[in-house]
């Protein structure tokens, strides 16, 4: 049997290395999916601009945080970018607006398929991707500031006389705390305001909505400003934790497909339950677990091996094959999304 | 004078005209219903009285105003209700918030449409809280009739309400569409379950081909061999 | 006269015009600058082709390009590269161990999830059925792959290939992209549309961080230098006295005027010239033979029966649905080849680079710009998607230095030193992305059907 402190040892290496990374992941992964879920919800298609719109949203916070750095503005202990924030969201939002009146309202107009949706979504993205590039580089862009630390390992250390440390990092608090809010914001006007009521009952069933009155102009536009919303915010948490590369925000876009689809597309739940899914099968896969199993196994059976069950380099392959078992399985998702 | 008058209605998708000149008329607090064989233009019809159509042709007034020129979210506003056949209600949606999207358009009070509603329909306020995609095919158009009178409308119109339920769930609806009628509201049904339409119906059109084939009152219809014969199977 | 209607005429017209511009660029830049623009157009009017049968015959939305072009990649290492003898006696057994475990395991998981049938479990009994699989494939895996990569890592640590002809590859990567294909196809067909690009779109990223990551199979981020080619290298020709006597022969007039000892000189240059335009003549000669193959086929078969009722599915599934047509599996069939036809240009495309380099492979190169070329030349026209191939890859490659120029005349009213105009020069490349999409949404919005429009029944 293990001592009591090596379990608690082990306890404290996983809440370091797998629940709070998996956490604060699965916290920015919800929001990009809740993104995603909306605008499939309202427009119905599967917008493949959505990481992009992210990188964009991060890009002009970004630009905005670095001017108020330059100006010596700062947010006390709390990074500069989150002063920054409602600016980018402004921002991103304006630009979402534009390219809906200039490149989706037309197709709405001749009632074009979705799958064309999806191509001219695709169109967005390349449009997006080369801006994003064009103005800010390709190259990794670091800028948080303020405190990095609530507790560091080594203080956590010193403090219980443990082995192990746990660090708790500002981004990681700032990313969860955010998302509850944002979250709860999002489900109280979805659930209680006369606009958010119409949100849903549109998505639910258009043309019964179109003859309640409901405009679908304005519930278009608020789509798209939530979307703004949720993609800057995403895209800033997720630069915050970790760092700000273009690529990397296309590639999330595999993650926040699976998130949203393994929930249920269209099902603002459904997306958070898959972006927590998701972030916790990816980083509890690719962690290395011989370290925590040394501690909680007889010695004589202690690892010689990494004891990784896949490596980080395939961390796609996690949402991906969590994507095609729901698809195999249960193709609706989790909360019976209103698709197939 | 009744209170909605379509005249010599002419009209269809784009292509040859499906209503050639036919005349519907409802008072208020009158039950009328279009009977006819598949394709006569019955739908139609109601589509042409919402505005969902390309009319050629006619006139449509309402209380008396020309309402030909509205858009149809226009001619809701000015108190026409419908309730269309299928996909009538917001299954994801509890049954009080459908009813609360029925009167989207309304910005004063409305929870005492809410109570009226709920005393025309008990059932539909025990389960007010319960999504409408889980009620049964009754419930549902109960929902559905429901969710159409929150406009208040002094019209009412029906496509098919009786469409794929059983006899009995179709007697207790046509009960709650005279409570309906009660109420001093015109209401307009297109009805394929046509002996017992027009058994409840103050008026009853038969259309076919787009025309006006025989009006009449319901006991009227029910009771003239040509009628019988050819539309209400002997 | 039927032949002067505009719409016969179209496409000698258009391709007139992209014939002339490879000429000015021969002419004003060079001809092998010329050639190598025409033999990667060939390639991309190849992969086009493939991307059309999938969406212009079926309406399937494949984003998954990348990775069906990076697997006949890896089929051109694979098939071309001498085999590392030591490396597979040093772990050759073990991986083959592993893959047996892993075929016969898979093979063993189905079966039990079929036998369990209703009882209870079903679900959790698979699913550590099938991590047990996984563990003991890892067994043999883990030290075979460590073993094979110690052997001499600087130059090989990979199994190496069949040590075959190169051009076998092609074949290869057609397979290899079909088999991927069919595993994609069968679990997403069926369902919405969209399903199919989001799984494409994960597939593509797994099978290149496969390529990059598994250093046994192809070395990874290593890369593979150096593959065997189809046709002479250019320092053999140089030293073949045919080639010298035709290129000779050819200039016979230039040289006759000049002295002795400067006619050597002027020879020898003239040679090396030759030779390279030698090569890439020999690679286009190879590649148009593909292309043409590929095309005519793909003409024929969209003409033919089953064309015609793969059309009917895509422009109203109901009905065709309700008439007994077997739609999931055509949809398979035509995911399978296009993707298979993808592969080919794959391998192509590694076999003119001469080498394999999983670390280029990036989603926006390899999968959305053949998009744009589909879209422009026409979705559903065997000639319009060559047309776009040609036209998009030119313009790809031109749109960077008229990019660069443009922010040249652009900021010529700034300091030279300021950061703007610096920042602004660098990023110019960038604008070719932007241009991309606008063309994109431009074609999509004014002219849906492309430049070469599909001729009949598609709106």
């Amino acid at each position: 049997m293990p001592e009591f402190i090596d379990i608690l040892n082990a306890l404290v290496l996983m809440t370091n290395y797998v629940i709070l990374p998996a956490l604060t992941y699965g916290s920015q992964l919800a929001l990009g999916a809740l993104g995603v879920t909306l605008v499939f919800g309202i427009l119905r298609f599967s917008n493949f601009a959505h990481g992009d719109t992210m990188a964009f949203g991060a890009m002009v916070t970004i630009l905005i945080t670095w001017w108020f750095q330059s100006l010596g503005l700062s947010f006390g202990p709390l990074p500069t970018a989150l002063l920054a924030l409602p600016f980018g969201i402004a921002v991103t939002a304006v630009f979402l607006l534009f390219t809906d009146r200039f490149v989706y309202k037309h197709y709405r107009g001749i009632g074009a398929k979705p799958i064309t949706f999806v191509m001219v979504s695709v169109g967005v993205m390349f449009i997006m991707n080369g801006l994003v590039r064009f103005v800010i580089g390709p190259a990794d862009q670091r800028f948080a500031d303020g405190a990095r630390f609530i507790f560091k390992a080594r203080e956590f250390k010193e403090y219980t006389g443990l082995a192990e440390g746990l660090a708790l990092r500002s981004s990681q608090v700032i990313t969860i705390v955010l998302a509850i809010i944002l979250v709860a914001a999002l489900f109280w006007f979805l659930q209680k305001t006369k606009t958010g009521k119409a949100m849903r009952a549109f998505s639910d069933n258009e043309n019964l909505a179109l003859l309640s009155g409901i405009d679908p102009d304005k519930i278009v536009r608020i789509t798209w400003i939530l979307a703004a919303i949720l993609a800057t915010v995403a895209g800033v948490l997720y630069g915050l934790d970790k760092s700000f590369k273009p690529f990397v925000y296309f590639q999330l876009l595999l993650p926040i497909f699976a998130a949203a689809i393994v929930g249920g597309l269209g099902k603002p739940i459904g997306a958070i339950a898959g972006g927590f899914i998701i972030a916790f099968s990816e980083v509890a896969i690719t962690y290395v677990y011989k370290k925590f199993l040394i501690y909680l196994l007889p010695e004589n059976l202690e690892p010689e091996s990494l004891m990784q069950l896949l490596a980080t380099e395939y961390k796609f392959a996690v949402s991906f094959v969590i994507l095609v078992l729901v698809l195999l399985v249960r193709p609706t998702g989790i909360f019976k999304g209103n698709v197939v | 004078m009744s209170y909605l008058v379509g005249k010599d209605l002419c009209g269809g998708y784009g292509g040859p005209d499906i209503l050639k000149g036919c005349d519907i008329e409802v008072g208020k607090g009158e039950v009328v219903v279009i009977v006819g064989p598949n394709g006569a233009g019955k739908s139609t019809a109601m589509k042409a009285f919402l505005g969902m159509l390309q009319m050629t042709g006619g006139s449509i007034t309402l209380g008396g105003e020309d309402i030909m020129s509205l858009s149809p979210q226009q001619r809701i506003r000015a108190g026409i209700g419908f309730v269309p056949q299928t996909h009538n209600v917001f299954t994801g949606m509890s049954v009080e918030e459908n009813l609360e999207m029925g009167a989207f358009i309304r910005d004063d009070d409305i929870s005492g449409t809410l109570e009226e509603i709920y005393q025309l329909f008990p059932i539909l306020k025990e389960k007010r809280l319960q999504a409408a995609g889980e009620l049964s095919g009754g419930q549902r158009q109960q929902v559905a009739v429901g969710r159409a009178m929150m406009t208040k409308p002094s019209v009412l119109m029906l496509d098919e309400p009786t469409a794929g339920v059983s006899p009995i769930v179709m007697d207790e609806l046509f009960d709650r569409i005279l409570e309906v009628r009660a109420k001093n509201v015109a209401v307009l049904m297109v009805e394929q379950n046509a002996r017992q339409a027009l058994q409840i119906a103050d008026k009853g059109y038969v259309l076919v081909m787009g025309e006006n084939r025989f009006t009449g009152t319901g006991a009227e219809l029910l009771a003239d061999d040509d009628v019988r014969k050819s539309f209400l199977g002997g | 006269m039927s032949l002067l209607k505009g719409t016969r005429l179209r496409p000698f017209i258009v391709f007139g015009i992209m014939a002339a511009l490879l000429t000015f660029v021969g002419i004003s830049q060079s001809w092998g600058v010329s050639l190598t623009i025409i033999n990667m157009c060939i390639i991309s009017a190849i992969m086009t082709l493939g991307v059309n049968i999938q969406w212009g015959y079926a309406g399937l939305f494949n984003v998954g390009i990348m990775g069906f072009c990076a697997l006949g990649g890896a089929a051109a290492v694979l098939v071309s590269k001498a085999p590392v003898t030591e490396a597979w006696s040093a772990g050759g057994a073990g991986m083959a161990l592993a893959l047996l475990c892993l075929v016969a395991g898979c093979c063993f998981v189905f079966i039990l999830n079929r036998k369990w049938g209703k009882r209870p479990f079903r679900t959790t009994v698979t699913f550590i059925a099938a991590l047990g699989v996984y563990f003991l494939a890892r067994h043999f895996y883990d030290p075979a792959s460590a073993a094979i990569e110690a052997v001499n890592p600087a130059k090989t640590g990979y199994l190496g290939g069949m040590g075959m002809p190169i051009i076998l590859s092609w074949i290869v990567g057609g397979l290899f992209a079909a088999g991927a294909a069919w595993l994609i196809g069968k679990v997403t067909l069926g369902l919405r549309t969209d399903y199919l690009a989001i799984a494409t779109l994960g597939i593509a990223e797994i099978i290149v961080a496969l390529l990059k990551n598994e250093d046994w199979l192809t070395r990874g981020a290593k890369n593979v230098t150096g593959l065997p080619r189809p046709v002479p290298f250019e320092l053999q020709l140089q030293q073949d006295s045919w080639f010298v006597d035709l290129v000779s022969r050819f200039n016979a007039d230039l040289l006759a005027g000049l002295a002795t000892d400067e006619r050597a000189a002027t020879l020898q240059s003239l040679v090396m010239d030759a030779s390279g335009i030698f090569v890439k003549l020999c690679y286009t000669g190879l590649f148009l033979m593909v292309l043409l193959v590929l095309f005519t086929l793909c003409q024929l078969a969209l003409n033919s029966p089953w064309g015609r009722m793969v059309r009917a599915i895509r422009d109203n599934e109901t009905a065709a649905a309700a008439m007994g047509k077997d739609i999931k599996g055509r949809h398979l069939q035509i995911f399978v080849l296009g993707s298979a036809v993808v592969g080919i240009a794959g391998a192509m495309m590694t076999t003119l680079d001469g080498q394999f380099t999983p670390g280029t492979y990036n989603p926006l190169r390899y999968t959305f710009l053949i998009w744009v070329m589909v879209i422009v030349g026409g979705s559903g026209n065997n000639l319009g998607s060559i047309l776009g191939g040609f036209l998009v890859w030119f313009i790809w490659i031109e749109a960077e230095p008229m990019g660069t120029w443009l922010m040249n005349v652009v900021t010529l009213g700034l300091d030279p030193a300021s950061a703007l105009k610096a920042h602004l020069l660098g990023s110019a490349q960038y604008m070719r992305l932007m241009v991309m999409g606008g063309v994109l949404l431009l074609v999509l919005r004014y002219s849906p059907g492309g430049i070469l429009a599909e001729k009949s029944g598609h709106k």
